[in-house]
C-alpha cells in the first residue's frame, strides 16, 4: 500500500499539468515581446465557456470540444491583437497591465451575463470518469488524462521550437529582439501567431479545468494569479521553466492544503516570493 | 578646483580587462593607460567593441576579469554610481536623457545628486541657489542657456547632445568618456559640438569614441584601435595614420562621417 | 546675466523660475475651498464625504510611487489595511484618542513598508508587479487566517473613539469624521506637495524618466526608492488609520486585492504624477460607485474595464492629462 503522500503527489502534478497547460502560453509571449497580458485567462475562461456551450447545448462530446475550445480562444486573441494589443507593444508597463486588467474585467461581466455566475457542470466521457487503481492508491483517470494531455503538448512545443523555422525564429527573438529583427525576421508577426498558439492553449486549458476546478466567471482572475506566479518563478520566454514552475506550484499548493489547510494559499505566495528574491529572472529566467 | 597633478599621472588606467558571453568574447585582455588632460580617441570597424568598453570601464556591464583603476583607486569592485562620484562619467551614444525634464532641471538634478542634496524631501528645490546657479552655468557653458526651460523631448537633436554632455559635466569628472558626441549630428553642427568638447579644461582626461576621421586627427593625441574586442594597435595620430595593418582594417575600408 | 527665452513668460532667472513651479495656484485654492461644499450642500452625505478623503489619501500615498518614481504596485493595499488594523485594534482596546491612533497605524505600516522596501527597490517590470501582488496577497492572506487577532473574514467592529482634541466627538451624521478626516488628509498633502516640489522629488522623476541615466549621474536610486516607499506606506498607513476610526470597524476588505486594484484605477483616472490626480480620481469614482451601488459587481466591474481601455487608448495621462492638453492647446491658439 503506498503512503496518501503519493496521492497527494499525484494529484499536485495532474493539477500542476494543468497549470502548464494555462501558463505556458504567457510565458513565451511575455519573453517574446515583455507585453505584460493580465487577459491571458480570460482566453481561458473563453475555452472553458466554449465546451460548456457545446456539451451542454449542442451535446457534442467532450473531447470533440477541447479542440474547438482552443481555436476560439485563438481566434479571439488575434481579434484582440489587431484591434487593441497592437498600439501598446512599446508602451509601458502600467499601460498594458491596465489595458488587460480592462479586457480581463469586461470578460467577466460578459461571462457572468451569458452564463450566470454559478459553476457550469458538464458531463465528461465515460471513459475518463472514476480511478485506477495502482498499489491501493486510486489515480483518478481524468487526471491521468490531464498529465496526458500535458505531455502531449509539451512534446510538441518543445518539436516545435526545436526543429522548425517557425520556432527558430521564436528563439531567436526571445534571445534578441534587435538582433532578430536585423537578421530580417518578422518579429510582430511571429509575435501574433506564438500569441494566437498561447491564448489558444490557455483556452485548451480552461475546457480542461472545468471538471477539475470548476468554470465561474470568476476564473478569469483566480486563476489568472497562479498563472503569474508560475511564470514568474518559472522565468519568461522558458517552457522548462513554466512545466518546473507548474509542478512546483501545483505540488505545494495541493499538499499545503491538505497538509496544513490554515495556511490556504498563503503557501504559494511564500513559494513566489522566495523563489523570487533568490532569482529575479525566475529559475530558468535569463534577464 | 585641486591642484594639477603631476606630470605622467595616469588618470585610467585597466589592466586585463575581459569581458565575454559564453563563448563570445567581446574584450580580450585590454589594458589602456590615460595620462592626465589626455585626448584619446577610440576607433574601430562596427561591432569592435567600443561601447562594450565603455560599459565595462563605467561599471554598467560587469567585467570576467581585469582590474580598472581612476587615479589611485582600484574601482573594479565599485558598481557605476560609486564610480561616478570618484570622477568618472561618460555620455551615451544613443540620447539617454529625462525626456519629461528641462534642461534645467536635468543638469541641476546631476548637481544636486552630486553635493548630497538629493536626498532631501522637506525643502523646496529652489532653495539650493548655488546648485542651481552651478547648474545653469554649466547649461551657458554649452550654449544651452536659452532653451533651459523647454521639456528635453521637444529639443532639436543637436541641442540633445550637448545636453547628453551636460549632464556628464554636472558630475564634475576627473575622466570623462564619451560615445559618439556628434553621432546623427550634421556636419555643420559636430563642429561646435567638439568645439565645446576641445574648450574643456586641461586637467580633464577625455577618451571619446568617433568615426568621423577628420575629427579624431583634429583633437585626439593619441588613437587606440579596437578590433574584435582587443587592441590591435595604439599610437599617434600620425603613426596610425601611417601604419598599413590600421589602414587594412579600417581605414581602407569606406568610413563613416 | 538674463535668458533671451523664446516664450517671454519665462524670462525668468533660474531660481526664481523654479520656485514658480511650485507656487500655489488658483485651481487649487479653489479645490480646497470645494471641499468644503459637503457641509452646505450635500449635510447627508458627510459619511460619504470622509469615505472619499480616506480613499484620496490613500491614492495620493500610491501616486508618489507610482505617479513620481514610476513603480508599479498592485499590493499597496497591504499598507493600507496593516494601518486600519493596528490603529483599529489599538483604538480598541488601549487608548482612543485618535491622533495617537494614526500615529500608530501609520508607524506599523511604514515600518513593515520600509523593510519590504529593500526587496521592492531590488526589481523592475513584472518581478517588481509580481513582488507587489505576492506581498499584498500574502498579507491579505495572513491577515485572513489570524482570526484570533483580525476577526478573520467578519473583521471586527466596535471601535469607540474618544473626541478629537478631546472636544469634538465622532458623531452620526459624520461631521467630525469629514473634518477629520478632511484635515488628516490637507495636511498629508501639503507634505507630499513639498516633497514633489523638493530635490528629492526631482530624483523621483528622473528614476521615472530615464532608470539607466540615474547611476550614470552618480545617482543611488535604490536608496531613493526605498525612502518614498516607506514614506509612501505612512501615508497609506494613516489613510487605513482613518477609515478604521471614523467607521468605527476594520474588515478584510481593507487588505484586499480588492482595494489595491481600485486605489490604481482612481489614480489612473485622474491621471497618475500630478499630485491631485489622485484625489480628482477618488472624487469620481467613489461618486460613481455611490450612485451605481444598486447594480450587481460584475456589471461595476463591466464598466470599470471599459474605462480602463479607453483611459490607456485616448486619454493615457487621464483626466489631468486630459485637461491640461486642452489648456495648452486652447492658450497656443
Amino acid at each position: 500500500m503506498l503512503p496518501p503522500v503519493f496521492g497527494v503527489l499525484f494529484d499536485g502534478l495532474a493539477y500542476g499539468m494543468l497549470l502548464f497547460v494555462l501558463s505556458v502560453g504567457l510565458s513565451v509571449t511575455l519573453g517574446l515581446m515583455n507585453f505584460v497580458n493580465l487577459a491571458h485567462c480570460a482566453f481561458a475562461m473563453l475555452g472553458g465557456y466554449v465546451t460548456v456551450t457545446l456539451v451542454n447545448q449542442f451535446h457534442w462530446p467532450f473531447l470533440a470540444t477541447l479542440p474547438l475550445a482552443l481555436v476560439a480562444a485563438a481566434a479571439a486573441s488575434v481579434v484582440l491583437e489587431r484591434i487593441l494589443y497592437r498600439r501598446l507593444y512599446r508602451a509601458s508597463d502600467l499601460d498594458q497591465v491596465l489595458l488587460t486588467i480592462g479586457i480581463a474585467f469586461i470578460s467577466v461581466a460578459m461571462a457572468a451575463y451569458f452564463f450566470g455566475t454559478l459553476q457550469q457542470p458538464i458531463q465528461t466521457p465515460e471513459f475518463l470518469r472514476g480511478a485506477v487503481d495502482l498499489l491501493g492508491l486510486g489515480l483518478g483517470k481524468y487526471r491521468l488524462f490531464l498529465i496526458a494531455v500535458a505531455l502531449v503538448v509539451t512534446l510538441l512545443l518543445i518539436a516545435g521550437l526545436d526543429y522548425t523555422r517557425f520556432g527558430a525564429q521564436v528563439r531567436a527573438a526571445v534571445d534578441n529582439q534587435r538582433m532578430a529583427r536585423g537578421l530580417g525576421i518578422d518579429v510582430d508577426r511571429t509575435f501574433a501567431i506564438t500569441f494566437a498558439l498561447g491564448s489558444g492553449l490557455a483556452g485548451l486549458g480552461g475546457a480542461l479545468a472545468i471538471d477539475i476546478v470548476g468554470l465561474d466567471p470568476s476564473f478569469a482572475f483566480t486563476y489568472l494569479v497562479y498563472v503569474l506566479i508560475i511564470v514568474s518563478v518559472g522565468g519568461l520566454g522558458s517552457i522548462a521553466g513554466s512545466f518546473a514552475a507548474a509542478c512546483l506550484i501545483g505540488v505545494s499548493d495541493i499538499a499545503g492544503k491538505y497538509y496544513v489547510p490554515e495556511l490556504g494559499a498563503f503557501l504559494i505566495y511564500l513559494v513566489m516570493v522566495v523563489v523570487l528574491m533568490w532569482k529575479p529572472a525566475g529559475l530558468f529566467g535569463r534577464r | 578646483m585641486t591642484a594639477p597633478a603631476p606630470h605622467g599621472a595616469i588618470a585610467l588606467a585597466t589592466r586585463g580587462l575581459s569581458k565575454s558571453f559564453g563563448s563570445l568574447i567581446v574584450a580580450r585582455d585590454i589594458e589602456l593607460a590615460l595620462p592626465v588632460g589626455a585626448r584619446y580617441a577610440l576607433i574601430g570597424p562596427n561591432g569592435a567593441g567600443k561601447t562594450t568598453l565603455i560599459n565595462l570601464i563605467t561599471g554598467m556591464l560587469p567585467s570576467n576579469a581585469g582590474q580598472i583603476i581612476l587615479g589611485d583607486d582600484d574601482i573594479t569592485a565599485l558598481e557605476p554610481q560609486q564610480r561616478v562620484r570618484r570622477g568618472l562619467a561618460r555620455t551615451f551614444q544613443i540620447n539617454t536623457l529625462f525626456p519629461g525634464l528641462n534642461p534645467l532641471e536635468a543638469v541641476a538634478l546631476a548637481v544636486m545628486e552630486r553635493r548630497g542634496i538629493a536626498k532631501r524631501f522637506w525643502q523646496n528645490i529652489a532653495d539650493n541657489k548655488e546648485a542651481i546657479e552651478e547648474a545653469y552655468s554649466i547649461l551657458e557653458k554649452l550654449k544651452l542657456g536659452d532653451c533651459a526651460y523647454q521639456t528635453t523631448r521637444e529639443l532639436p537633436y543637436g541641442r540633445q547632445r550637448l545636453l547628453e554632455i551636460a549632464l556628464a559635466l554636472a558630475t564634475r569628472p576627473k575622466v570623462l568618456l564619451l560615445d559618439e558626441p556628434a553621432a546623427g549630428v550634421p556636419q555643420e553642427e559636430s563642429g561646435e559640438i567638439f568645439e565645446v568638447v576641445g574648450g574643456l579644461s586641461n586637467d580633464l582626461t577625455l577618451l571619446f569614441i568617433e568615426h568621423d576621421m577628420h575629427v579624431v586627427f583634429r583633437f585626439a593625441t593619441h588613437i587606440i584601435v579596437l578590433v574584435g574586442g582587443a587592441v590591435f594597435t595604439q599610437g599617434s595620430p600620425a603613426e596610425i595614420a601611417a601604419d598599413p595593418g590600421v589602414r587594412e582594417v579600417y581605414l581602407g575600408k569606406r568610413h563613416h562621417g | 546675466m538674463s535668458v533671451a527665452a523664446t516664450d517671454p513668460k519665462l524670462g525668468l532667472k533660474p531660481q526664481a523660475y523654479l520656485r514658480s513651479l511650485s507656487r500655489w495656484r488658483v485651481t487649487e485654492i479653489v479645490f480646497w475651498l470645494a471641499t468644503l461644499i459637503p457641509y452646505i450642500l450635500f449635510p447627508d452625505y458627510l459619511a460619504l464625504a470622509s469615505q472619499i478623503a480616506v480613499a484620496a489619501l490613500f491614492a495620493l500615498s500610491l501616486d508618489l510611487i507610482l505617479g513620481y518614481a514610476g513603480l508599479v504596485s498592485l499590493g499597496h493595499a497591504a499598507f493600507f489595511g496593516l494601518g486600519a488594523y493596528s490603529s483599529g485594534l489599538f483604538s480598541k482596546f488601549v487608548w482612543g484618542e485618535p491622533f495617537t491612533g494614526l500615529l500608530v497605524g501609520a508607524t506599523v505600516a511604514a515600518i513593515v513598508g520600509y523593510a519590504s522596501s529593500f526587496i521592492i527597490a531590488r526589481f523592475r517590470h513584472l518581478t517588481l508587479i509580481m513582488i507587489t501582488l505576492g506581498l499584498g496577497l500574502l498579507l491579505a492572506e495572513a491577515a485572513n487566517s489570524a482570526h484570533w487577532l483580525t476577526g478573520g473574514s467578519d473583521g471586527f467592529q466596535g471601535i469607540e473613539m474618544w473626541p478629537v482634541l478631546g472636544l469634538f466627538n465622532f458623531d452620526l451624521y459624520g461631521k467630525t469624521a469629514y473634518a477629520y478626516a478632511l484635515g488628516v488628509l490637507f495636511v498629508l498633502f501639503l507634505g507630499a506637495r513639498r516633497l514633489v516640489n523638493s530635490p528629492f522629488g526631482l530624483s523621483l522623476r528622473g528614476i521615472r524618466e530615464n532608470w539607466v541615466r540615474m547611476p550614470a549621474i552618480g545617482a543611488e536610486s535604490r536608496a531613493h526608492i526605498r525612502t518614498v516607499y516607506t514614506i509612501s506606506a505612512f501615508m497609506a498607513g494613516v489613510a487605513g488609520a482613518v477609515l478604521a476610526q471614523t467607521t468605527q470597524t476594520v474588515s478584510l476588505e481593507s487588505i484586499s486585492f480588492q482595494r489595491s486594484a481600485d486605489v490604481l484605477v482612481m489614480l489612473v483616472l485622474g491621471g497618475a504624477g500630478r499630485l491631485y490626480g489622485g484625489l480628482v480620481g477618488s472624487v469620481i469614482f467613489m461618486i460613481a460607485r455611490d450612485q451605481f451601488s444598486g447594480i450587481a459587481p460584475q456589471y461595476w466591474y463591466f464598466w470599470i474595464g471599459v474605462l480602463l481601455v479607453l483611459v490607456v487608448t485616448f486619454l493615457p495621462n487621464g483626466i489631468l492629462g486630459g485637461l491640461s492638453k486642452i489648456i495648452a492647446r486652447w492658450r497656443s491658439k
